[in-house]
């Protein structure tokens, strides 16, 4: 099997083998062994929460630099609404937009007005088709990889259509092509990215083959260039064409307020996000029509590569939405999009196996049992020491061979206590004289 | 061969707990690559049945046993007892008090909506000594 693409890696010099990340990943996909974090590549969901809580920064995402757009002759940024979030004292998008030309691109496109496009092919959808409900937003890529990790029932619930990034990208480049009259390989298309988990659905996209983008430059690289441009009087050109709603997908509901789906739920936080999805298994959100989780607090504006605290960007999102005419995407975008552009996908979203702990059932069996009797020789502190996030992921570690028992500190400081009794028992044992 | 078994203690009234036999149950499953489409169904029949014990017995316990054919899901409580059967597998009906219902409990789904998740289903109770509840789920 090929090795998973991550854009999530450890920076190995600057961790210190601290528990932090250990104990808040979502899948579990974190050991400290020999002192440092290891990432199980099959079980990481890129989701950034690793990211964004360790202490020593050693958590980081591989991203494109800036310079990388020069191997285009022709470059498109295409920013995230959350972009716009980021900067204190900004009127109006068409000066962030501006800004970007300024850094070496060609041309801007608006992620927002992919969104705004998904937007009206979604409506369409839950229209039109008969589909399960909660229909389940396929936005935040780390919600999607958590599905299939964890809860594999509820892929068929997912949107089948492509991100806003994708669906921008296409539209992008047709669009400049079109109107400089230049091949599509010349064209370089850069989305301009709040999170890692983005940046692994361009190199490893799910439910299609290729990206439509060539690049992912986070936010954070941009921002203290960008932030001079803007701050620097020029004549702004008009550039932004999306409509407020579509803006308004950087924010967690943003895209449920899109939708204008009066029964839908927006959820932010991956584990608020698991937890309604163990309702959603146990039937017990039946009547909702439409679910949007993402992994961030506050939706892609609390993305690990963005610059700005997330409720201080949503605010200005919201600022920068409110003078926006109250236009709905289903009305602005034109149907031809939906007709022209391969919007829907073309593979399947497959289900995980990872959490499985054999092919075999049988053998399944006998390892669960084994994972029970070693978890009930362990002390249930969960304390990570060990390097595995619980107790019962050390003793699903050691059963599948990873882990040994010693690895456990509290059962290590037992044995050695036996065995400095054994010796000292050893040392007093006492002489009998020798018969004369 | 004798495969998983596991018992899950369920307390009368223990909404803090709710869900938590349940959803190990669940993870067992899927830890152990049972098909999702059959997660899906044991997790709400085994969801209703354990808020059942909560709702309306006096306590009792969930038991899964799993085998390479088929999950089976029993719960057995200490009562009071179900005195009409017929009646309780009516869609609607539901003796839940006003404290459950304005949790949202209390829709008389519990019953048929475990008959329907699950290939068998098999129900017996004794008023004033208690309910036994199986299910089977092939795998």
């Amino acid at each position: 099997m090929p090795k998973t693409y991550h854009s999530v890696r450890l920076e190995k010099e600057r961790c210190r083998g601290c528990t932090t990340c250990l104990k808040r990943c979502p899948t579990e996909a974190i050991r400290v062994w020999d002192g440092r974090a290891h990432i199980l590549d099959e079980r990481c969901i890129d989701c950034g929460e690793c990211i964004n809580v360790c202490p020593y920064h050693a958590k980081v995402a591989t991203t494109d630099a800036l310079s990388s757009i020069s191997r285009f002759p022709y470059r498109i940024a295409l920013p995230a609404p959350t972009l716009y979030g980021q900067f204190r004292g900004v009127a109006c998008i068409d000066d962030i937009l501006t800004g970007l030309l300024h850094l070496g691109f060609d041309a801007v496109f608006e992620v927002a007005r992919g969104a705004d496009i998904v937007s009206k092919a979604i409506m369409d959808a839950l229209r039109h088709k008969t589909l399960p409900k909660p229909l389940i937003s396929a936005a935040c890529p780390a919600i999607v990889r958590l599905i299939q990790v964890r809860f594999p029932d509820l892929i068929d619930h997912i949107v089948d259509i492509r991100q806003p990034m994708e669906v921008a990208a296409l539209v992008a480049k047709r669009e400049f092509c079109q109107a400089n009259d230049v091949p599509e390989d010349q064209v370089g298309c850069f989305f301009i990215t709040p999170c890692p988990a983005k940046v692994t659905a361009i190199r490893n996209p799910i439910g299609h083959e290729l990206s439509a983008l060539d690049g992912a430059i986070s936010i954070l690289e941009i921002y203290g260039m960008l932030s001079a441009k803007i701050r620097k009087p020029m004549p702004t050109e008009k550039l932004a064409t999306s409509t407020l709603f579509g803006v308004g997908w950087a924010k967690g509901g943003g895209e449920c307020a899109a939708l204008h789906a009066e029964n839908s739920l927006a959820v932010g936080g991956i584990e608020h996000v698991i937890r309604v999805l163990e309702e959603m298994e146990n039937n017990k959100l039946s009547d909702l029509e439409y679910f949007e989780g993402q992994a961030c607090i506050g939706g892609c504006v609390g993305g690990a590569l963005t610059f700005e605290n997330s409720y201080i960007a949503k605010n200005a999102i919201r600022k920068l939405m409110a003078p926006m005419p109250d236009l709905s995407p289903d009305v602005a975008v034109d149907t031809k999009y939906l007709r022209n552009y391969p919007l829907y996908n073309t593979l399947p979203i497959l289900p995980s196996s990872i959490m499985r702990l054999d092919e075999d059932i049988g053998e399944a069996m006998r390892k669960l049992e084994q994972i029970e009797t070693i978890t009930k020789t362990l002390p249930g502190y969960d304390c990570g020491a060990c390097g595995s996030p619980t107790c019962h992921a050390l003793a699903e570690d050691m059963a599948l061979g990873f882990a040994g028992e010693m690895d456990c500190i509290h059962k290590l400081k037992g044995r050695l206590q036996d065995m400095a009794q054994q010796m000292l028992e050893i040392s007093h044992t006492p002489r009998t004289p020798r018969a004369k | 061969m004798s495969g998983i078994r596991e018992v899950f203690p369920v307390e009368a009234g223990g909404f803090t707990t709710a869900g938590e036999a349940s959803a190990t149950i669940k993870q067992i499953l899927k830890k152990l690559g049972v098909d999702a489409g059959v997660v899906r169904r044991v997790a709400v029949a085994s969801y209703e049945v354990e808020l059942n014990l909560i709702i309306h017995s006096l306590g009792g316990e969930l038991l899964l046993h799993v085998d390479d054919h088929r999950v089976r899901i029993t719960s057995q409580d200490r009562g009071p007892g179900i005195p009409d059967i017929d009646l309780a597998m009516r869609e609607g009906y539901s003796t839940a008090s006003e404290d459950a219902r304005s949790l949202g409990f209390g829709a008389g789904m519990g019953l048929p909506n475990m008959k329907r998740n699950a290939d068998q289903f098999a129900i017996t109770s004794d008023p004033g000594v208690g309910t036994c509840i199986q299910m089977d789920f092939n795998i």
